[in-house]
């Protein structure tokens, strides 16, 4: 069985025919004046999804975010959630909670009421927003500080509580906004695991801002990645990274080499590409919804660091192989990334994992080296 | 040298709260205790300290508190400080219902006009405060600015009795003190994290309960203070009950006043000015308690 990159859960109503969207953005634009923060957008997100809005600042994913909170409203198109139009419905009225970037956290409550503040709005039975204030803190693992108040927790606390808060009332729809930001890496880390953990528990459907691709790739079903009020690419991590639509998805989320070059011949599914840099490459269309490009137009051919190889000796085969002279080296522990300079002077990114401790004649600085990958390591953009 | 520089400069202040503080006070509490008599000064002062230790000692055995009961038997005084303290209650609450709009306004307003609306505020206080008294002479008098636009509107068909009123003292107390009100609620409004709002109403509260329950609770401190920094001068206020105000206002300020220099009573106004004292001493202690809570409470 073939699958694109490593597959996290199977789930994936988005490609099921019958399953019915739980959001859904129609079209929607949102102006802040002159300045479009949104502009045309549709998307389906669907229930017990871990979706993530990936991009930029100011691309527009927080805005997006925040219409479905009801924070905003769209300036054209609709919103609907599990079919109903969210258009005019306050925010308290919408089955939606969201969890802040700032946390939000009301500073002359303690932790108790803070998680305690959405139930008793509910009008909840004092007996039973006990019980759940103590299920939710149990969940965030902060029963011994339920009588603090929020300046006397640490960052990683305050986070906790603001999940707590938000995940309470049990909303059908979780919001969150950058909800890791504030963390050092290692809790954040940590972190990510905890939330899908939770979201599995409660069976929610998380709608995720973040501007950090590695969390989105992290905990997320799919992948909205946006640029300046427009989504570029919806897919699974795996489809964002293995098989990005554009340059700017590719550039976006994670490291890139792009060989520009003009389209020599297309036979079958394999096309031939002269490259700017002096060789000949070849690449694979495998996607079946992609037409296959025509012949003398100008496209990309975009591949990953970790899918080239770097050796001393030639290559058996001259396409798909290039030398160079290694210009820098960074060494991570995990791997060793070579910079390589071509004689066109582009300098190529290639990765090497690290599999054995003691490396024998390794490669060093100004060494000229072949970087060579498979036809189908990278992928031909033609945006 | 560095611990006699920061001995010297910790000493500034206490030097400064002793010479304009205490020693006037300690003065005015001498004269409060001492006899009235007809001269210059106009009373026998007590604990003559030119006199020695001995006699110090002497005058703290036949302490004359003669002048705090008087004051407690004549029903004009108490009227005076239970008057003083309604009309300064009323005019705080007063103050701080268009106060506490204006700052929620200036504090929700763009960043480019905010610094305009602070301005305007502030502008007053660069025109003397008798001069801003005065004017509202000119405005409240029968024959002044506020009757003749009614009239002309035909709102009204006589003149309004608005000088020399409670009224009036109202009117000027509420504009004098307006700035006092505004600028404290408005730094804590400034501060206020709007996601907290936000925060409030995505858990179920509508704008009005997230209103009452997060921005109203949080701005406590500074509408205590600006209670207190209104209250606090409009108790013992002096010019406003003179120039605004008419027969019926009775405010202590006023008899102080009067006591002070129409009676020539030093003792009694003294006295006198020392019971308003600890009257607002109560309030003064209890709203640096809350403060300092509050700072606790947030960090």
């Amino acid at each position: 069985m073939k699958s694109l990159g490593n597959v996290r859960r199977s789930f994936a109503p988005w490609a099921e025919p019958d399953s019915v969207a739980y959001i859904r953005f129609e079209n929607v634009t949102k102006k802040f004046g002159d300045f479009v923060a949104v502009q045309n957008l549709s998307l389906d997100v669907y229930e017990r999804e871990f979706f993530s809005l990936l991009g930029p600042s100011g691309c527009g994913k927080t805005t997006l975010l925040r219409m479905l909170a009801g924070f905003e409203e769209p300036t054209n198109g609709q919103i609907y959630l599990d079919g109903q139009p969210l258009k005019g419905v306050p925010p308290h009225k919408r089955p939606v909670n969201m969890m802040f970037q700032s946390y939000a956290l009301f500073p002359h409550m303690s932790v108790e009421q803070n998680i305690a503040f959405g139930l008793k709005q509910e009008g909840m039975e004092k007996h039973a927003i006990g019980e759940r204030v103590l299920q939710m803190l149990k969940l965030v693992k902060l029963e011994q500080f339920a009588k603090r108040k929020p300046h006397q927790l640490s960052g990683g606390q305050r986070q906790r509580v603001a999940l707590a808060r938000s995940v309470a009332k049990r909303p059908k729809l979780l919001l969150l906004d950058e909800p890791l930001g504030a963390l050092d890496k290692k809790l954040r880390e940590e972190t990510q695991f905890e939330l899908m953990d939770l979201q599995e528990e409660l069976g929610l459907t998380f709608m995720i801002v973040t501007h950090d691709q590695e969390e989105a790739m992290t905990m997320s079903d799919r992948i909205a990645v946006m640029e300046s009020g427009s989504i570029e690419q919806v897919g699974t991590p795996a489809e964002i990274y293995e098989a990005p639509s554009s340059r700017y998805v590719a550039d976006f989320v994670g490291s890139v080499n792009l060989f520009e070059g003009t389209v020599e011949t297309v036979d079958n599914e394999t096309i031939q590409l002269n490259a700017v840099d002096g060789f000949k490459l070849e690449a694979l269309c495998e996607r079946p919804a992609v037409e296959l490009p025509e012949k003398g137009i100008t496209a990309w051919y975009s591949i990953r660091p970790e899918k080239i190889s770097v050796s001393r000796t030639k290559p058996a085969t001259s396409t798909n192989a290039i030398d160079g002279e290694v210009w820098d080296i960074a060494y991570l522990g995990d791997m060793t990334i070579f910079n390589v300079r071509l004689d066109s002077g582009k300098v190529i990114k290639a990765s090497v994992l690290n599999a054995t401790r003691i490396v024998e004649d390794p490669i060093g600085y100004d060494e000229r080296v072949w970087l060579s990958f498979p036809a189908n390591g990278g992928i031909l953009l033609d945006r | 040298m560095g611990t006699l520089f920061r001995r010297i400069s910790i000493m500034v202040p206490y030097i400064w709260l002793l010479l304009l503080f205490l020693l006037p006070f300690l003065i005015v509490l001498r004269i409060s205790v001492s006899v009235l008599e007809y001269g210059s000064p106009p009373y026998i002062p007590q604990f003559d300290l030119a006199a020695g230790w001995d006699s110090f000692i002497d005058s703290l055995g036949m302490l004359n508190l003669e002048n705090y009961v008087f004051i407690t038997t004549d029903a004009l005084y108490r009227n005076a400080y239970l008057s003083s303290l309604t009309i300064a209650s009323i005019s705080t609450l007063l103050t701080l219902m268009i106060g506490f709009p204006l700052a929620y306004g200036m504090a929700r307003a763009s960043d480019g006009i905010r610094p305009i609306l602070l301005m305007l505020v502030i502008l007053p206080f660069w025109t003397s405060f008798l001069i801003r008294v005065y004017a509202w002479i000119g405005i409240l008098k029968p024959e002044g600015l506020l009757n003749q636009l009614l009239l002309t509107l035909g709102l009204i068909d006589t003149p309004l009795t608005i000088l020399n009123t409670n009224t009036a003292v109202y009117i000027g107390i509420v504009y004098s003190y307006l700035p006092f009100m505004v600028l404290p609620i408005y730094a804590t409004l400034e501060k206020l994290d709007y996601s907290l709002i936000e925060a409030a109403q995505d858990l179920g509260c509508t704008a009005l309960g997230a209103f009452w329950k997060i921005t109203l609770r949080l701005a406590v401190p500074g509408i205590a203070a600006g209670c207190l920094l209104v209250f606090i001068p409009a108790v013992g206020e002096f010019v406003i009950p003179d120039l605004l105000g008419g027969s019926e206002t009775l405010m202590i300020g006023k008899v102080l006043w009067t006591e002070f220099f129409n009676n020539g009573d030093w003792t009694v106004s003294s006295a006198l000015a020392m019971i308003l004292l600890f009257l607002l001493v109560v309030p003064i202690v209890l709203f640096q308690n809350a403060q300092a809570k509050a700072t606790e409470r947030q960090g």
